[in-house]
């Protein structure tokens, strides 16, 4: 084994894109648990750290997003945390990292679109920013 | 407490000082209102300089004389409406004359006080306008957050729309990078979800319409009275393909000629929506019951099923917008989560009962109760 292989947690409740983003992900060469809600999601961050973690926002809740960052931050501080979410740019709500990271535990967000390989560059630099380059 | 401002508007300062004194301890509140109301006066001894002030200050109340030096009362209330000053006028008039009362009330004065008045019959007169204003504030208030709502349900829907597309958009793209190689076939799975995921889509659009139908209908439901018998024939008629896919069986147990006033249109989408729940949330071999029960006070409309049954934590949420119950057996059912919530708004247009019964793994039992009126 010559690169260790980085697990990333992946929870949405829209089937396709669950789908969609974790074969993508397979194919940059991770390993990808799924969740398919909040509450899978929140049973496996329980038992499992992963290296990343990817949630969608409106889930069970309107902010299913956030409830997971935060759970996920406070078991894992290390941990980084993307947001994905088609709310921004319909709803014209932006969300400012800086000011509302205090409680807002993300370190990115992405809008749910995003090309191939904007969401490898990503999820590359988050976990080499994280874990060092390999 | 919040304050009502009144501008009082006599020539007289022994009458304006006595509305003063009256009205500066004076506070009104009714059973309805959260909160009392007190009220500052602020005065103009002539109806140029109550212009004047008018200019630059909108009082929510004007007592206004009308027998003033320069210009009289009913200029000044003349001068009110053109220029649509948002306040409640109470004439004061030293005699009751039919043709000044006729004049005033033409150019929107709220109420008459005579003059003499005695500090009662002041307060009656002021309690009424105040009652009036509260309304006037309650309404507006309503009137916001009713557009509030409907900002909420614009974000909601536009979150619900563009989900379809994000999916249909990732399939198109895997394809266009070809993500699964070469071979067509390997992408008949992505080919057949962007498939139903634009049904779904239609389906939603399709159920807006009703939705937008329901809100612009005020004017033009035409209510009448209908053959419910003959509106679940039909309606089970459109449902039949469906059911048959699923094989779910439908059937009616009705009267020949149940009636019920109403607009047909209206009741055909209530049907439709409850029928195809019962089918979508069925199994195979399951069954759908359509049951039209009528008495002297009331007609009801009952869909039973023997389907997957909705938890009780799960009912509460059943007729809000957009919400769907997600569980293993619905995951793949496709659906707008607008169905019942239209149900709810029709049925309410009628003041019509909704009430469910749900078993899990056993079905469910949706029933509608309207009243018979006259």
């Amino acid at each position: 084994m010559t690169e260790k292989q980085y697990k990333i947690l992946l929870a949405d409740d829209d089937p396709d894109y669950l789908f969609q983003i974790k074969t993508k992900l397979e194919n940059f060469g991770y390993e990808v648990i799924t969740a398919e809600s909040q509450k899978e999601a929140e049973n496996i961050l329980k038992q499992f750290q992963p290296h990343l973690a990817i949630f969608d926002l409106m889930m069970e809740n309107d902010d299913s997003g956030f409830i997971l960052a935060y759970r996920c931050k406070s078991r894992y501080p290390e941990v980084p945390v993307i947001i994905a979410t088609n709310v921004a740019a319909e709803t014209g709500i932006s969300f400012r990292l800086q000011e509302q990271s205090n409680w807002i535990k993300a370190d990115l967000y992405l809008e749910k679109g995003v090309q191939t390989e904007q969401l490898r560059e990503n999820v590359t630099k988050l976990l080499n920013k994280t874990y060092g380059k390999l | 407490m919040e304050n009502f401002n009144i501008l009082v508007v006599d020539d007289e300062p022994g009458i304006r000082a006595g509305i003063k004194r009256v009205l500066r301890k004076f506070t009104v509140d009714y059973p309805f209102m959260d909160d009392e109301f007190g009220f500052t006066v602020d005065e103009a001894a002539t109806g140029e300089e109550a212009i004047e002030k008018l200019k630059t200050h909108t009082p929510d109340i004007i007592l206004l004389d009308n027998k003033l030096p320069g210009i009289q009362g009913i200029d000044v209330l003349e001068y009110i409406t053109e220029n649509q000053i948002d306040a409640y006028v109470v004439m004061i008039t030293s005699y009751a004359s039919l043709d000044l009362a006729v004049k005033a009330t033409k150019h929107g004065a709220f109420d008459f006080v005579p003059k003499p008045f005695t500090p009662q019959e002041l307060r009656s007169s002021i309690e009424n306008v105040s009652k009036q204003l509260f309304l006037k504030r309650m309404t507006a208030k309503m009137h916001k957050e009713g557009k509030q709502i409907r900002f909420q349900f614009l974000s909601l829907l536009s979150h619900e729309l563009k989900a379809p597309l994000t999916a249909v958009e990732g399939y198109l793209r895997m394809m266009q990078e070809k993500s699964a190689g070469e071979n067509i076939d390997d992408y008949m799975k992505m080919i057949s979800r962007s498939l139903d995921r634009i049904q779904g889509m239609r389906n939603m659009i399709m159920d807006l319409l009703d939705l937008t139908k329901l809100e612009s209908a005020k004017k033009q439901r035409s209510i009448e009275q209908c053959n419910l018998t003959q509106l679940a024939d039909n309606a089970l008629a459109t449902m039949q393909p469906s059911a048959i896919q699923k094989d779910v069986e439908l059937i009616l147990n009705a009267n020949e000629n149940v009636v019920l006033t109403a607009d047909p249109e209206e009741i055909e989408i209530i049907l439709n929506n409850l029928i195809s729940n019962g089918i979508k949330y069925n199994k195979p071999q399951g069954k759908v019951f359509l049951k039209l029960e009528e008495n002297e006070h009331n007609v009801k409309i009952i869909v039973e099923d023997t389907g997957f049954g909705i938890s009780d934590e799960d009912q509460k949420q059943l007729f809000k917008e957009f919400v769907r119950i997600k569980n293993d057996k619905t995951k793949h059912i496709s659906g707008s989560g607008l169905g019942l919530s239209i149900v709810k708004r029709i049925s309410d247009n009628y003041q019509a009962k909704i009430s469910v019964k749900s078993e899990l793994e056993k079905g469910s039992v949706f029933c509608i109760t309207f009243l018979k009126t006259n």
